[in-house]
């Protein structure tokens, strides 16, 4: 593989050659790699728009520099690396680090990479975004020359405020056909006919190329069209759904398009925190205390990895998690710790010492970075002996005290919450419901419960970005305190509907 | 590379202020750091814009943490600071890596003068009292076993084996005989004292409610930090007051709500009491923050600022008049104060607080004379 060029210092430059060539020889495979070295100003600004160094202008930008520069100069915290999943990879290096920690970061950023490339959650993306986000600047950017910088920024703000409605699932299972996301003017009902008759166009030329009516057709009268569901199933991409169907004008489902691309590249990262700091973790430990270390870096070494893996009580780290879930897989494998015999084995000795010589752990921890998830990784190997071991445990909300307080070790109920706060990346399940509701072209969506209620006050704040989107009164359906319940927004104000005209509802509980 | 970050950075800063986009002002939210209870460490205020998204709440809400503790430890608290499980940190797009340090409130009073550019502050008078203390800086060859130097006690041994040539490197065995012996000693010296208090008055009627005194108490707060700072270690005294006044403890100070008028004189008298009885001016730097919405009863004003100008302003370092605006409107006082005193009194400091925000503005006013 070719080290491509960047701007590292010659002794930089050899200690990654050095890195890699271990990373490549203990098997790991990456897309090359870049790294630059950039002082702490510029990494912040990077950081800041989430890793990109060109993107659409935005405050939320500014807000993230501000903090992020002012807690470095603070020496509150510090950024070490920096990662993009990317093809070329690109990699950031923060200059005033110390060597020993710029060849840890690098074995590091090899890890990442190589978890990038090959995980399978990471497949769809898109692996040019590098050049996708500067792209996205350069739109934004035009239309904010056209409608004005506050207008267009208003709108990113409602986007935002919806970005994480989306299906999480939906690049991997073909729901449903696919459709021109810049077509939807021809509305639903004539797409039938028209897809044969569609010449091949780019989303602008279209309406030039493709007439919406064909010239000899006349206007049929109102057909009797069977009674439709707009969605005909419930719909969890609740962006895609208003791409389709909301009244925007053009710029506007350009920068919706443009945020919702933007939240589909980051998803899976947001779905394998604990696998991607986890491998990478794993590899620079490996990669780090086997080969590259020599005695002077030791203690700078464990300095800097012991800070990486500190825990709290109120936040698992991630890299804490994954690293040891790794380690225990390899020695489970390596062991033949696994299958229905040792399952069935409830003797502690017998099961400490379980020791078949597989030696299947390497092979094993590599097939599970291909296949899993966050979601999956813990559900398949979170044990019993391990929450045990690294003392888990599980806490709730106390409403008499408004405290988290921790309620159990139980190795299922600590499994469950970690499954349900890892299940749709933390963020409640919502789908759009019906796009005609009252048969008055109003917004329904429903949270799908589960135990935990919606935040009132963020829900009815997004309720109204939702509205400035569709134009029309929206409704959410959730549970709050026991009973059903209907937030809605109207454009000028809230309303909690407990339910009293039953017969709606019920009619809207028709199972799917 | 091209990095336009000021553009972002400059657009986010007009909205905090409220220049534009005012309707999304109501969304910033300054980080709260009142959290002494972990060995002094707070986190910083920065201000923050939330983008609402439908998130959960905190009824139901749990997660997994790792670590001691009996079931029933509380591990954090509601509201504001969610704890994340694992969930949260995937909102972070990008591949950050970040570490936290702890930060003491020393280290937080540092930030908080440069960030406001506050001056140092000179202490008034010369420090006219002296006290003897005892500094352990000085070696002696005799002492207690317990002051016993044991690196020099080393040192001393490894130099007399090597000069002695009885030091084996293959087998460095270092016996320290009595002539080895070194010990901690102190000189006494004769260090200036400086004594710093702060009594703090508010105003508890009626009309001032709960966001008030979080105003008054996040600003009670940094003007604590800073002062215990600059004087390392301060005296504070709190008093409340409707139409009688009483001197309280801390926590009575920011709990307690009456239905009384309000009487400012009141409060004047308690607190001239304190300097006549408890805290003799020639011995201390005194700071008086006084904190109400500003609505007196008119006939008390002239009895109030008698008894200021008499008793309090000639001996303080500072007096702060802070003014927080009350659902009920905010009151004259503030006016008739600066209307009577004016630039008269170079120790009179007047600031409004409509809301958190401008907490901040008002200790830059505040302490930004240096005295």
């Amino acid at each position: 593989m070719s080290t491509p060029n960047s701007n590292l210092t010659p002794e930089l430059a050899e200690i990654q050659v050095e890195m890699e060539q271990h990373a490549l020889n203990y098997g790991l495979d990456f897309f090359p790699t870049i790294f630059e070295l950039i002082d702490a100003e510029q990494l912040n600004a990077i950081a800041a728009r989430g890793g990109f160094p060109v993107r659409y202008p935005h405050w939320r930008f500014g807000m993230e520099y501000e903090q992020l520069s002012k807690s470095y100069n603070y020496g509150l915290s510090k950024i070490y690396e920096l990662v993009i999943n990317n093809d070329p990879c690109y990699a950031y290096l923060m200059r005033s680090n110390g060597l020993v920690d710029q060849k840890l970061v690098m074995a590091h950023v090899y890890g990442h990479c190589d978890f990038f490339k090959n995980n399978y959650w990471f497949s769809k993306t898109n692996r040019k975004m590098m050049d996708e986000m500067a792209n996205h600047g350069t739109r934004i950017r035009r239309h904010m020359d056209e409608v004005g910088v506050d207008e267009v920024e208003e709108f990113i703000d409602a986007c935002q405020s919806l970005d994480d409605l989306i299906d999480i699932h939906s690049p991997f299972i073909k729901r449903r056909a696919d459709r021109d996301p810049y077509g939807f003017e021809g509305g639903a009902k004539e797409e039938p006919e028209q897809q044969e008759r569609r010449f091949p166009a780019k989303g602008y030329m279209d309406s030039f190329i493709n007439p919406k009516r064909q010239p000899n057709e006349e206007p049929e009268g109102e057909e009797p069209a069977p009674a439709r569901r707009v969605p005909e199933h419930p719909e969890q991409d609740v962006m895609l759904f208003l791409l389709e169907h909301a009244p925007l004008q053009k710029w506007q489902a350009d920068v919706l398009a443009i945020l919702r691309d933007e939240a589909y590249y980051f998803a899976p990262q947001g779905q394998t925190k604990i696998m991607n700091e986890g491998w990478a973790s794993y590899w620079h430990s490996t990669i780090m205390t086997r080969e590259g270390l020599t005695a002077g870096d030791v203690v700078n070494y464990c300095d800097h990895h012991s800070g990486t893996l500190a825990s709290s009580p109120t936040r698992l780290n991630p890299y804490k998690v994954g690293i040891e879930l790794f380690r225990d897989i390899e020695d489970r494998w390596n062991r033949g710790a696994f299958g229905k015999d040792y399952d069935e084995c409830d003797d502690y000795q017998t099961r400490r010492k379980w020791d078949k010589q597989l030696g299947l752990g390497r092979e094993k921890i590599f097939e599970v970075r291909k296949v899993h998830n966050d979601l999956t990784f813990i559900d398949e190997f979170l044990t019993l002996d391990f929450v045990r071991e690294h003392k888990l445990f599980q806490f709730g909300y106390n409403e008499n005290t408004e405290y988290y307080e921790i309620e159990s070790r139980a190795f299922p109920k600590v499994k469950q919450q970690l499954l349900n706060s890892l299940t749709n990346m933390g963020r409640p399940r919502i789908v759009v419901e019906d796009g005609n509701y009252r048969n008055r072209g109003e917004l329904f969506l429903r949270h799908h419960y589960t135990g935990v209620e919606l935040d009132m006050k963020y829900a009815n704040d997004t309720l109204v970005n939702l509205e400035r989107l569709w134009s029309r009164p929206v409704h959410i359906e959730t549970v709050l305190e026991d009973r059903q319940a209907v937030l809605s927004f109207d454009g000028s104000e809230h309303d909690i509907d407990w339910g009293d005209d039953a017969d709606e509802i019920a009619e809207l509980e028709v199972p799917h | 590379m091209s990095l336009k970050i000021e553009r972002d950075q400059r657009r986010f800063k007009q909205i905090v202020r409220g220049k534009v986009r005012e309707n999304l002002k109501k969304y910033v939210s300054h980080g709260e750091m009142i959290g002494r209870k972990n060995k002094d460490l707070v986190s910083i205020p920065l201000p923050q814009l939330d983008v609402p998204r439908f998130r959960f709440g905190d009824n139901g809400n749990g997660g997994v943490g790792q670590g001691d503790g009996e079931e029933g430890t509380p591990v954090g608290k509601g509201g504001q600071q969610r704890p994340g499980g694992v969930g949260e940190a995937g909102s972070d797009p990008g591949d950050g890596h970040l570490m936290e340090v702890d930060m003491t409130l020393e280290e937080l009073a540092d930030i908080l003068g440069d960030e406001l550019e506050l001056p140092n502050i000179e202490p008034k008078g010369n420090a006219s009292i002296t006290q003897e203390k005892a500094k352990y800086n000085s070696i002696r060859s005799t002492g207690p076993e317990s002051l016993r130097h044991k690196k020099r006690t080393y040192l001393k041994a490894l130099k007399r084996h090597i000069s002695t040539g009885s030091y084996e490197p293959s087998e460095p065995t270092v016996t320290p005989i009595r002539g080895d012996q070194q010990y901690r000693s102190w000189n006494t010296i004769d260090k200036p004292e400086v004594n710093a208090a702060v009594i703090y008055m508010m105003d508890v009627s009626g009309s001032m409610t709960d966001e008030q005194k979080q105003v008054v108490r996040t600003a009670a707060f940094w003007i604590d930090t800073w002062l215990a700072r600059q004087y390392g270690g301060i005296e504070t005294r709190y008093i409340i007051h409707d139409a009688v006044a009483k001197e309280v403890d801390e926590h009575t100070f920011y709990h307690t709500r009456e239905s009384g008028g309000t009487r400012i004189s009141s409060a004047y008298k308690v607190c001239a009491a304190l300097l006549e009885n408890e805290l003799p001016p020639s011995e201390w730097n005194l700071y008086c923050f006084q904190f109400s919405d500003g609505d007196n009863w008119g006939e008390d004003n002239e009895r109030a600022f008698g008894t200021l100008k008499e008793k309090i302003l000639p001996h303080v370092n500072l007096y702060c008049y802070g003014q927080v605006e009350s659902p009920y409107g905010s009151g004259e006082y503030i006016g008739h104060l600066q209307g009577r005193f004016g630039d008269k009194y170079d120790t009179l400091i007047t600031a409004e607080m409509e809301d958190r925000d401008a907490i901040y503005d008002a200790i830059k006013v505040f302490l930004g004379t240096g005295k």
